[in-house]
């Protein structure tokens, strides 16, 4: 039976896109399945009483070591705070490309902790800042330097002792570029060394809490129990930077998406599934559950979406085991369509995570491709005509032209660079200044002007022609032509109208990055926890695939 | 030192701000960068044109023809640069390209690397005394090794080279002669068995 990939005008509205959940596709997954089987090692730790100073920690195979050299310094309670406007953190990090020399760790000393405001170098790949949630590390602190370990209940609640705000890579502030690394086996796949920080980070939080509950009170502390550690991730708050990175990297989006695609459609394909793959599916699906009822928000958005998430779960799995018969053929097309059928777009895309833990042999291939080397797709074939050039636009965007941009809810924001921050930010152009100095990501808009004047041009002109005229439409002519290519490669939606849910955008990338507990603060950021469950670096070995579940 | 993607991401911003569209601006962006790592001086000359440009006469130059020419103002090395690129399908016929009068022509020159990359040929890029063999935008050739500014140049000219061979038949032969050298004389029993295949060829 051959299964069409599902239509990219299901697959990339932002609503089904923002319902995406982690799977075995996901960055610190296939990261900690790379990196298992390399040493790891902690090669410095030169922290104070009150756990200020400098640490190292490594992974290295026959000649590559990379290492994550972490400094913590002492912060002001009024200088705390997880808004992109700091300039502090309790902690700054960098993973150096090497053995770091005593002159490496002294220049980092003074860039890392500046974030933004240093300079980094080709040695340097990725960089990243951390506060602590005070609350939690202190109680951690005062219960293990009394000879207990802390209450499970906070620590759950919370997941975490500290979170980032931020890890920049790929030639950011001086580090090194992408080309530079990209041919090493280890790190194909989107993200791996920024994985490999926040993972180090996670296991630095450990060893400085237990540094200070030790020297707090040397004779009774004891160390944090490493189920506890276990328990624990890293926390993230994130904020509007990452969403126009998935407009600015169409064929980046269009692997990963592709990758996710290819992989229902085979398995949905599969005429016959044994029990063993059945029973796997189904165990990971229940054991799931607890990550959705531990999962804390204060966001009414999200409060809604996870309540018909588990609603819509509790009632599958009861169809999974009172009706649905595994020794039918092509039992997962049956559970897809009876999904669309019935259920939100959550829970369709909860469980087509789901679907793929069985299945190794057809995820862990593509998983390698799902980088992309943008470059090669970046000139334009201008030889190509105007009525090409208009079929692709009415064969791929046939949505989006129909949006009327001339009415105002349709064209309500902007989005623009912040000259503080350098960050990108949304706004509405009716009500704010600024919007003359528009970023190119309304897409839809654009590309409707383009089908606009393409309509009223000659057919049999070339684009080269066209251009000579239309320069003004040059980008979205190139994107055009890359989406003619790349199925998934664009959102098919309005970014910038007036029922634009931002954090979408960010919960699609987080979501192949592998995080849970998306909490949203607002509709433009939210707080999310990497490597809850994960083995610590010492249990990597032998790890269990299948953590993020038990 | 800065980034290949910072140098990119400010020389496409800061072109977006001197008044190119954002699809030239991405153009530039990437020019830039190629510049950079042919250790040409990309950011110093589009730093320079671009806090000059108010006050040069430039030209756009959108449709490339044999002879190309500015008379009482310059020509636009971004704009000509993006014209010649998009154009080049229709110009490899063309035995030599010439312009008079172009601004910053070293800002010129990446698109006719990427020319060269896009339809498979060398090209020679002149730039009045000096010269530049682009080679599929893979390098670049060049008798010039300063770091300057380049701000005019009276006479550009583009030569889209035949792909030839750089060296004679005779050195070819006898280099191949060398290479036999290595190749095994096949006897009868070799003949047999060394290709694997049947004895006849039309089963």
């Amino acid at each position: 039976m051959n299964i069409p990939l599902r239509n990219p005008n299901l697959v990339m509205k932002l609503s089904r896109l923002g319902s995406f959940h982690q799977s075995k596709l996901s960055f610190l997954r296939s990261f900690l399945k790379e990196f298992k089987d390399w040493h790891y090692k902690r090669d410095l730790f030169e922290l104070n009483e009150y756990g200020y100073g400098t640490a190292v920690y490594s992974f290295k195979k026959k000649n590559r070591v990379y290492s994550l050299i972490c400094f913590a310094n002492e912060l002001d309670e009024n200088e705390r705070s997880d808004r992109v406007i700091a300039t502090k953190w309790d902690t700054a990090f960098t993973l150096f490309d090497g053995v770091p020399a005593k002159q490496d760790i002294e220049r980092l000393k003074n860039e890392v902790p500046k974030q933004e405001f240093g300079r980094l170098s080709y040695k340097e790949l990725t960089l990243s800042r951390a506060n602590k949630s005070v609350r939690v590390f202190n109680h951690v602190v005062e219960s293990l330097s009394n000879g207990i370990q802390p209450d499970r209940e906070l620590l759950a609640k919370v997941g975490y002792l500290y979170r980032t705000t931020a890890v920049y890579g790929s030639g950011k502030f001086g580090l090194a570029d992408r080309f530079r690394i990209k041919n090493r086996e280890e790190i194909y796949g989107p993200f791996r060394l920024e994985m490999m920080l926040v993972y180090l980070v996670r296991q630095f939080t450990f060893d400085q809490v237990n540094h200070v509950a030790k020297n707090k009170n040397p004779k009774k502390a004891v160390n944090l129990d490493p189920e506890i550690c276990k328990s624990l991730g890293i926390g993230n708050s994130t904020g509007l930077g990452m969403a126009p990175f998935i407009v600015n990297h169409p064929t980046l989006l269009n692997n990963w998406i592709y990758a996710r695609e290819i992989s229902l459609k085979k398995i949905r394909e599969i005429r016959n599934v044994n029990s063993q793959e059945s029973n796997l599916f189904k165990d990971c699906l229940k054991k799931s559950i607890k990550n959705i009822t531990s999962w804390n928000t204060e966001s009414e958005y999200q409060i809604e979406k996870i309540k018909s998430l588990l609603k819509d779960l509790n009632q599958f799995i009861l169809f999974l085991d009172s009706e649905f018969d595994f020794d039918q053929d092509y039992p997962f097309n049956e559970i897809y369509q009876y999904l669309e059928k019935n259920f939100g777009e959550e829970c369709i895309e909860y469980v087509v995570s789901m679907m793929m833990e069985p299945y190794d042999n057809i995820v862990a291939p593509l998983i390698k491709k799902m980088s992309s080397e943008e470059d090669k797709y970046f000139n334009i074939p201008t030889e190509r005509t105007v009525l090409e050039l208009k079929t692709i636009l009415e064969n791929k965007y046939s949505e989006i032209l129909n949006i009327d941009f001339t009415k105002k809810e349709n064209n309500l924001n902007f989005w623009f660079i912040s000259k503080n921050k350098e960050e990108p930010r949304l706004a509405n152009r009716f009500d704010e200044d600024g919007s003359d100095l528009e970023q190119p990501l309304a897409i839809a808009r654009d590309i409707k002007k383009l089908y606009e004047t393409l309509s009223v041009s000659k057919n049999s002109s070339t684009i080269a022609k066209f251009l000579t005229s239309n320069s003004d439409l040059r980008h979205v002519v190139r994107r055009a032509f890359i989406v003619e290519k790349f199925t998934y490669s664009e959102i098919q939606d309005n970014t910038i109208g007036q029922e634009i849910v931002p954090i979408d955008m960010l919960r699609l990338k987080l979501s192949f990055f592998g995080a849970l507990k998306f909490d949203p603060r607002s509709d433009k950021w939210l707080r999310i926890c990497m490597f809850q469950g994960a083995p610590l670096p010492e249990q990597l070995k032998n790890y269990d695939e299948y953590w993020i579940y038990n | 030192m800065r980034s290949l993607s910072e140098i990119d991401t400010v020389s496409k911003r800061s072109s977006r701000a001197a008044g190119y569209s954002w699809g030239i601006a991405e153009e530039v962006g990437k020019n830039i960068r190629l510049l950079e790592i042919f250790s040409l001086p990309g950011i110093k000359n589009l730093n320079d044109f671009l806090n000059k440009k108010k006050d040069i006469k430039l030209e756009n130059l959108s449709l490339i023809t044999e002879q190309n020419h500015a008379n009482n103002s310059q020509y636009c090395p971004i704009v000509a640069g993006v014209s010649f690129l998009d154009q080049v399908g229709a110009l490899v016929n063309l035995n030599e390209i010439k312009f008079t009068n172009m601004s910053y022509p070293m800002l010129f020159l990446p698109f006719v690397s990427r020319a060269s990359e896009i339809i498979g040929r060398r090209i020679l890029l002149k730039i009045d005394e000096k010269e530049f063999l682009m080679n599929f935008n893979n390098n670049i050739n060049s008798n010039f090794f300063s770091k300057e500014i380049i701000r005019t140049a009276k006479n550009v000219s583009i030569n889209i080279l035949d792909n030839e061979d750089s060296f004679n038949e005779n050195e070819w032969k006898e280099l191949y002669k060398l290479s036999e050298e290595m190749f095994v004389e096949e006897n009868e029993s070799l003949k047999k068995s060394g290709a694997g295949a049947g004895l006849t060829d039309n089963d």
